[in-house]
């Protein structure tokens, strides 16, 4: 008997919940940290990146009006389920990026961790971020926080996985939705967290992942007029003033973040959650 | 079933009597549902670009029936989807006519008379056709006498199918007297025809009983217009037009939403029936949103990046 062929994967895009393959079809090939071969992974082109956006927006409805803790719980479901595959995780980690399989363990359990920690402030970011105004009149006014729409993410090149979920997770906690580009050299972990929000609660078309060339991406996400905020952690440092000058254009909300990648492991604070919220203030006759 | 003379060309014989209808209706070659369909797909596989692209979408825009018909219709409604059709944006053409029911056209008429832009009215109990003659009669009189410029009739259906071809003949032919110089647009509703060997049979009978255009659906029956319909409706025109030198137009209406779809009519259209179809005279899109993709589409490749819905109107 002959030595078993493996069935060598094919990665594709994520769009509105289904796994498509570029409409370009186009692949590039995937290497690892060293160089050697590890997958082809779809190549999106700007068409993609737009089916990406439509698909965002039409999720927005349901997933914006769900209550803060349903969200909460479908996204503590996800972390679950990322409890299932670590094992996966950490070797696409450790091949990605070319650190040792412990360090890479470890960098998946902080992902999960900070999964569990955007997902617990779901509901508790109204009360954090929002407010009951005291006003000179006989009126309630209360300001809350409402998630800004679809939210263009450039994940970030280098931390693959936890980088990838301390930028998404955030998107999802508000309510808003996401169309992300993965991070250029590393996009297998994006792919296989990909796997895990279509088997989870998540609706589909809530995230919305292209891998492919970031730089040549960023330009139409940056400028679409359906897109109401871009977070630049993975944007090439030259392509950023551009970038912004596009995202102006079209009246977005831009998440300016330093050219390096922070320290990925450091407890993150609520900036991001903050940046992705426009706050509704209402007023309400007080009666007797 | 008394068939007037005035058809003369080489189908006059056909409409004879109910037999001779019947008898050229049901020997109108087969359509060939595999080849249709497979056509209609190689047609929608064109690739149309940059001006091409710019010119089908001013194109498409002028061809629009903007269309409400819906039971919360208010005048107020009406109103702000005539301006629209005026001038849906800067630059645009406007669109062809707007779609409304019979109580609604004076509404309409205010708004657009001068304009160019036709009024076209649903009637003959739109959407089932299930009414008598009569009550047909008044709901296209009462149309045409608000000011409609186009009529959409529907056929009845249940007559179609149990066979009575002749009473639907004398149904369009009345309805078409009634019209006086408004354009008659006959509605056979595919979607509730079931084969396209009927599509074909209903298009001819609302050919040789004098409809000015044959049109898909009404758009609440689902299936709506699909493309292959739309092939073998423009076919038909082709032929009419082939063997008696009359222009008669198509008009797909309902489920035609993006400016994708649109384009690969228009590719259909120059493609089946020929390129002076081109021409809103002649081809129509019933549709309500489909204008503002057309809309954001143009957008697009006027300013180089892609649009959203938030810059185009709700309506």
């Amino acid at each position: 008997m002959s030595d078993r062929v493996t069935v060598s994967k094919t990665y594709k895009l994520y769009l509105g919940g289904a796994f498509p393959r570029s409409e370009s079809g186009r692949t590039y090939p995937v290497a690892d940290a060293h160089g050697r071969f590890l997958a082809n992974a779809a190549q999106a082109s700007r068409k993609d990146l737009r089916e990406a956006v439509v698909a965002a927006r039409a999720a927005f409805g349901k997933w914006s009006g769900a209550t803060a803790y349903n969200r909460g719980q479908v996204l503590y479901r996800v972390a679950e389920l990322l409890e299932g595959r670590r094992e996966q995780f950490a070797a696409e980690v450790a091949a990605g990026e070319g650190v040792p399989g412990k360090r890479a363990q470890s960098l998946v359990d902080a992902a999960i961790d900070r999964w569990v920690w955007y997902a617990g402030w779901t509901d508790k970011l109204a009360t954090v971020l929002g407010a009951a105004n005291p006003v000179a009149g006989p009126y309630f006014s209360f300001s809350v926080p409402e998630p800004t729409g679809v939210v263009g993410v450039l994940a970030p090149q280098g931390s693959s996985l936890l980088g990838l979920v301390s930028v998404v997770a955030p998107v999802l906690a508000v309510g808003a939705t996401a169309v992300v580009v993965a991070s250029r050299d590393r996009p297998l972990p994006a792919v296989t967290l990909t796997e895990v929000l279509a088997t989870s609660d998540v609706p589909g078309g809530v995230v919305n992942l292209l891998t492919g060339h970031t730089a040549e991406l960023a330009p139409w996400l940056a400028a679409h007029a359906d897109v109401n905020a871009l977070d630049l952690t993975g944007a090439d440092a030259d392509q950023r003033v551009e970038l912004e000058k596009a995202a102006a254009g079209t009246v977005k909300r831009v998440l300016r973040v330093p050219t390096s990648e922070p320290e990925w492991t450091d407890q993150p604070d609520i900036g991001r959650l903050r940046a992705l919220v426009e706050t509704k203030t209402v007023w309400h006759p007080m009666g007797i | 079933m008394p068939m007037s003379a005035t058809t003369v060309h080489e189908f006059s014989g056909a409409t004879r009597d109910e037999a001779s209808l019947r008898r050229f209706l049901q020997g109108l070659p087969g359509v060939d549902a595999v080849g249709v369909e497979q056509r209609s797909a190689g047609l929608a596989t064109r690739s149309i670009k940059k001006d091409s692209k710019l010119w089908a979408i001013d194109t498409a825009i002028a061809m629009v029936d903007l269309t409400t018909l819906e039971g919360a219709d208010t005048p107020g409604k009406v109103r702000s989807l005539c301006a629209k059709a005026r001038n849906p944006a800067p630059g645009t053409p406007k669109v062809a006519a707007v779609c409304v029911y019979p109580d609604m056209v004076a509404t309409a008429v205010e708004k657009l008379d001068g304009t160019g832009v036709n009024i076209a009215s649903v009637a003959t109990a739109f959407p089932s056709g299930r009414s008598s003659l009569k009550v047909k009669l008044t709901d296209t009189e009462l149309a045409v006498e608000a000011g409609a410029t186009e009529i959409d009739m529907v056929i009845d259906r249940g007559a179609f199918l149990t066979g009575r071809y002749g009473q639907v003949f004398d149904e369009i032919r009345t309805i078409k007297a009634a019209c006086g110089d408004a354009h008659l647009k006959v509605i056979l509703e595919t979607g509730e025809l079931a084969t396209y060997d009927n599509v074909r049979r209903a298009s001819w009978l609302a050919l040789l009983a004098g409809g000015d255009f044959i049109k898909t659906s009404t758009g609440k029956v689902s299936p709506a217009a699909t493309l292959p319909v739309t092939n073998v409706m423009l076919q038909a025109v082709h032929d009419w037009h082939a063997a008696t030198g009359q222009l008669r137009g198509v008009k797909p209406a309902g489920g035609i939403r993006t400016t994708k779809d649109a384009i690969r009519h228009l590719v259909a259209v120059h493609e089946v029936a020929g390129p002076e179809w081109l021409t809103p005279a002649l081809f129509r899109f019933g549709a309500s949103s489909l204008l503002n993709d057309l809309l954001m589409q143009r957008q697009t490749q006027l300013s180089g990046h892609y649009s959203g819905p938030d810059y185009v109107t709700v309506d």
